[in-house]
């Protein structure tokens, strides 16, 4: 049974800010205390280094490390721990794929396809590989809505030598869920690699990486009510280990000699040069099993639930624009009708309401959906309907005078 | 100090009907785009000057309220000034913005964003045509 009041309890950003309404967990997720815990037990009882010491702490920590990730694998139903690399969060997952990949494989007439809802982080690295490559970016055509078109998708192959496929598993501003197992047979089909931003993804939805079939995911800690500064690059082994470190140095090598040659380690410790973010890891250990213990599925539900109730409520509403109506990962992106994304959001703050504006790092969306600014309110498993329902009541009455007065 | 009613008609009046809000296609005219990252303000400020005095001001783009309203009030403020006035109004408003003792005389209508140090998060949304300005006075005085 999903007990939200209890989870609440779990998360000591609410109970210790118990007149905030949190809705920005697409840009981080609160931390429950058992994560902090863990963080701090490391750095209070096992503050060592890993796979470096030779005595009994370190081993320990090493292990816990290395353990990890078994967790993540478990998690994503990934078939080999030796398949998941641990990163400085999506972004480096991302820069890591199209660095590499890039760099080995993409030629020239190589094309790269990506879509216009894109975040910076998995866009740009790919700009800079086609750069050093001359292979191209296109863009899969989307519905008007912002939903993915399937169609055109299968068309893209036709028209072009599609080398690489990167694109979102859940858009970070419309919330919608891609059909990834489609693309991904489709791509495979026609000889390319698909590389996927789940980091909206992965902290709302089961994900299964052998039934999706994805050739490589990446997501990070701090979504998914883990630290920052870590993530996950999950790829299928065979590929990961045809790819070259981005970076070099202790803990990735195993040998090297004065001639230039390296030995490196085998994947994944090759790509995890120098101290890793030990803390960060052992706090996304701490994380999956927290989010396990409530499981994947029920958040799944409850996320949904929360959509329908805020779309519901807010499409009664006459002063407001939904542009994800039928969105339903806790993502709920619309403005009120005559103000500024930002002046409304200064008045939600005024009010202790937290919600983000903006493109969202996604600047190309506005040629998809038509508008540049949006309100985004995102909701993860602490979020309650009473406080949905708080935020309806403030939106109805918002007004551009309000609006202004909130800063005067 | 103005009342709050007067600041609300000021900033709203500036917003909804700016009198500087113009696209400059002129060449005579040196202009600034200023785009904040953290927001999606994002403005190109035109200026034209003689013999150093600012003839006239304008904006355009895509701005919130208060980018809006402060950078209309700033063209207002520094048009038919000298560099030097320019600058010592900008001044001015940079102390206010900054919550230090400041001039209310020289600022006129812009006096309206008084407490706008109050809101951290909302400073680059008033400063940032302001900056435009700055930096086109800058240009030209090179």
């Amino acid at each position: 049974m999903f007990d939200v009041e209890k989870i609440r309890k779990d998360f000591p950003m609410i109970v210790n800010n118990p007149d905030l309404i949190y809705f920005d967990s697409a840009a981080t997720s609160f931390k429950p205390k058992c994560v902090i815990d863990e963080i701090v037990n490391y750095y209070e009882h096992e503050n060592t280094n890993i796979h470096r010491g030779d005595y009994d702490i370190s081993f320990r920590v090493s292990k816990a490390y290395d353990d990890t990730r078994k967790t993540v694998a478990s998690f994503i139903n990934a078939k080999d721990p030796k398949s998941i690399v641990f990163t400085y969060g999506s972004s480096s997952s991302l820069n890591t794929v199209a660095i590499n990949y890039g760099r080995k494989f993409l030629k020239k007439g190589d094309v790269v396809l990506t879509s216009q809802v894109e975040h910076a982080s998995d866009i740009l690295p790919w700009f800079k590989a086609c750069e050093n490559s001359g292979a191209k970016i296109s863009y899969v055509p989307f519905h008007k809505d912002g939903s993915f078109d399937l169609e055109e998708y299968k068309k893209c192959f036709e028209k072009e030598k599609v080398k690489i496929v990167a694109l979102p598993h859940v858009s970070n501003v419309l919330g919608y869920i891609y059909p990834i197992k489609e693309i991904c047979a489709i791509a495979h089909e026609n000889g390319a690699v698909v590389s996927v931003d789940g980091a909206q993804s992965v902290p709302h939805i089961k994900i299964d990486v052998q039934d999706l079939d994805v050739d490589f995911l990446s997501f990070s800690s701090h979504k998914m009510l883990g630290p920052a500064g870590v993530g996950v690059l999950y790829g299928k082994f065979d590929l990961l280990d045809q790819l070259d470190p981005i970076f070099y140095g202790g803990g990735a090598n195993a040998r090297f000699y004065e001639d230039g040659s390296i030995i490196l380690q085998e994947t994944p410790e090759k790509f995890e040069a120098g101290t890793p973010d030990i803390e960060g890891v052992l706090g996304l250990k701490k994380a999956i099993e927290y989010l396990q213990s409530i499981g994947m599925e029920e958040i799944e539900k409850y996320g949904e639930e929360l959509s329908d109730h805020f779309i519901s409520k807010l499409e009664k509403l006459d002063n407001v624009e939904i542009y994800n109506k039928d969105a339903r990962t806790g993502i709920v992106t619309f403005n009120v009708k005559g103000i500024f994304a930002q002046d409304a959001a200064s008045y939600f703050n005024s009010l202790g309401i937290a919600v983000r504006t903006g493109n969202h790092c996604a600047k190309l969306l506005h040629n998809i959906i038509d508008v540049n600014e949006t309100i985004r309110a995102s909701m993860y498993l602490y979020n309650t309907k009473e406080e949905i329902d708080r935020f309806i009541d403030v939106i109805k009455d918002t007004t551009i005078e309000k609006c202004v007065d909130s800063i005067l | 100090m103005m009342d709050k009613q007067l600041k609300r008609e000021i900033m709203l009046d500036h917003y909804n009907n700016p009198n500087n809000k113009k696209k400059v296609t002129d060449d005579r005219y040196l202009w600034v785009h200023n785009a904040s990252e953290s927001c999606i303000d994002d403005i190109t400020v035109y200026m034209l000057a003689e013999d150093g005095i600012i003839k006239d001001v304008k904006f355009d783009g895509i701005g919130c309220t208060i980018c809006t309203a402060s950078t209309d009030i700033m063209c207002d403020l520094v048009t038919g000034k000298s560099f030097s006035e320019a600058r010592q109004i900008i001044n001015e408003y940079y102390k206010m913005v900054d919550e230090k003792p400041f001039d209310e005389d020289a600022l006129e209508e812009a006096n309206a964003f008084d407490t706008l140090y109050q809101q951290a998060n909302r400073i680059k949304c008033g400063t940032i045509g302001i900056h435009a300005i700055e930096e086109l006075i800058n240009e030209y005085e090179k």
